[in-house]
């Protein structure tokens, strides 16, 4: 294949990636790595290394619009991200120990959980109200425009939200992707917090979490220049177009789609790493 | 706890964000052109790892040959801006807290920027 045609078309599959994923919220990293290495056979350390920084792209990017508008919680996001972090660098050390087998396996889970995760269907909120003694020392509260008028909320249950912040790092860590769906399960399972502050904090997070094993990443020569240029500004250019096209409606036929996507992206990463193939 | 300056942050924090990704989008779509400028040669096995060039792995070597419109290097400088980016985004959130007189969250900041500054380190060597 010649230069031109990859980057073609790592550029297109890019676009579309970071296209379904802001309109259906699970975000462009997650169909990068199957994609990369199912289809265009790029081993999975290169994939993730691409993923990676298309991650901190399109988080960044989104990041804007969310942080205007006051969706998103500056606070809560700075203090879950001594956790992200932490698990980051955890997952930047074990990449480089486990086998790409076992890599593929892990991510194969990741993506059914995310599949399944995007399926559940929104019960009514349940938005934590009452001051605790730690959310309140540490200031993880807030409120959010819905509707025109104020909600005010404050976190529950800190230290599990902390605790699966952690492991939402060391997934992203290892597996370059942003893991914007268990960010949301600490936030909005475990912390009750509103689903519109979980998803916005989430993302705005993403970016620092990525860029904790960014560095490690790049120093082992997993990012190239070849391969990172195309997936990064593809992935933008779709992320940038989604957000632009539907801000607030997240069409549900284009996310079950995109469920089922995953889910045999899923199954085909833990088969191929079972076999070997990865 | 001052609303306000609470929206006031938040604001400065998006702008400085669009500002990184754009400066980082742009170098790297430079450096894609000339990267492309010999489009029908074969790209390299990337079925195995090899990892990349170790020029193309350190903060120094990636600046030296970026500044000679290697394109390579000039695609890694455009991902080092990007990676820089949520960096920036957190020292600046220390110095808004540091004003908004909060105590607290300027300690929290700061203890992210450490741990981030930590695997950047880790990465160098």
């Amino acid at each position: 294949m010649t230069v031109l045609l990859f980057s073609a078309l790592l550029f297109g599959t890019s676009i579309l990636a970071g296209l379904l994923g802001a309109l259906t919220g699970l975000g462009g990293g997650v169909v990068i790595v199957p994609v990369l290495t199912l289809l265009f056979h790029v081993d999975i350390r290169y994939a993730i290394g691409a993923s990676l920084v298309s991650v901190i792209a399109t988080s960044s990017g989104a990041a804007v619009a969310y942080v205007r508008e006051g969706l998103s919680n500056i606070r809560i996001g700075m203090f879950l991200e001594v956790a992200t972090t932490l698990g980051a660098l955890l997952g930047a050390y074990l990449t480089a120990r486990i086998s790409s087998h076992w890599i593929a396996i892990v991510f194969g889970i990741v993506l059914l959980y995310s599949a399944l995760a995007s399926f559940r269907r929104k019960r009514a909120e349940d938005i934590s109200t009452t001051p605790n003694a730690l959310a309140t020392r540490l200031e993880l509260n807030g409120c959010y425009p819905d509707a025109g008028c104020e909600v005010e909320y404050t976190a529950a249950r800190v230290p599990l939200g902390f605790g699966i912040m952690f492991g939402a790092g060391t997934l992203s860590g290892l597996l370059g992707i942003g893991s914007g769906a268990v960010k949301v399960l600490a936030m909005d399972q475990a912390m009750k917090l509103p689903f519109k502050v979980s998803t916005t904090t989430s993302n705005f997070m993403i970016g620092v979490t990525a860029a904790a094993s960014a560095g490690i990443y790049l120093s082992r020569g997993y990012i190239d220049p070849m391969i990172a240029m195309p997936v990064m500004l593809g992935v933008l250019t779709g992320a940038v177009i989604g957000t632009q096209v539907l801000v607030k409606t997240r069409p549900h036929t284009l996310k079950m789609f995109f469920g089922f996507v995953l889910i045999l992206l899923g199954f085909e990463m833990i088969y191929s790493g079972w076999s070997g193939r990865i | 706890m001052s609303h306000p300056s609470d929206k006031e942050l938040d604001a400065s924090v998006a702008r400085m964000l669009m500002i990184g990704v754009s400066i980082a989008a742009l170098v790297v779509f430079a450096g894609g052109i000339l990267l492309l400028r010999q489009p029908l040669i074969p790209i390299p096995d990337y079925t195995h790892f090899h990892a990349v060039d170790p020029s193309l792995r350190s903060l120094k070597g990636i600046t030296a040959s970026a500044f000679r419109l290697n394109p390579r290097a000039l695609v890694q400088f455009g991902l080092i801006i990007l990676i820089a980016t949520p960096i920036a985004r957190v020292i600046y959130c220390i110095f808004g807290f540091a004003r908004q007189h909060n105590k607290l969250y300027t300690g929290i900041s700061t203890l992210v920027l450490l741990i981030l500054l930590y695997s950047l380190s880790k990465g160098a060597h």
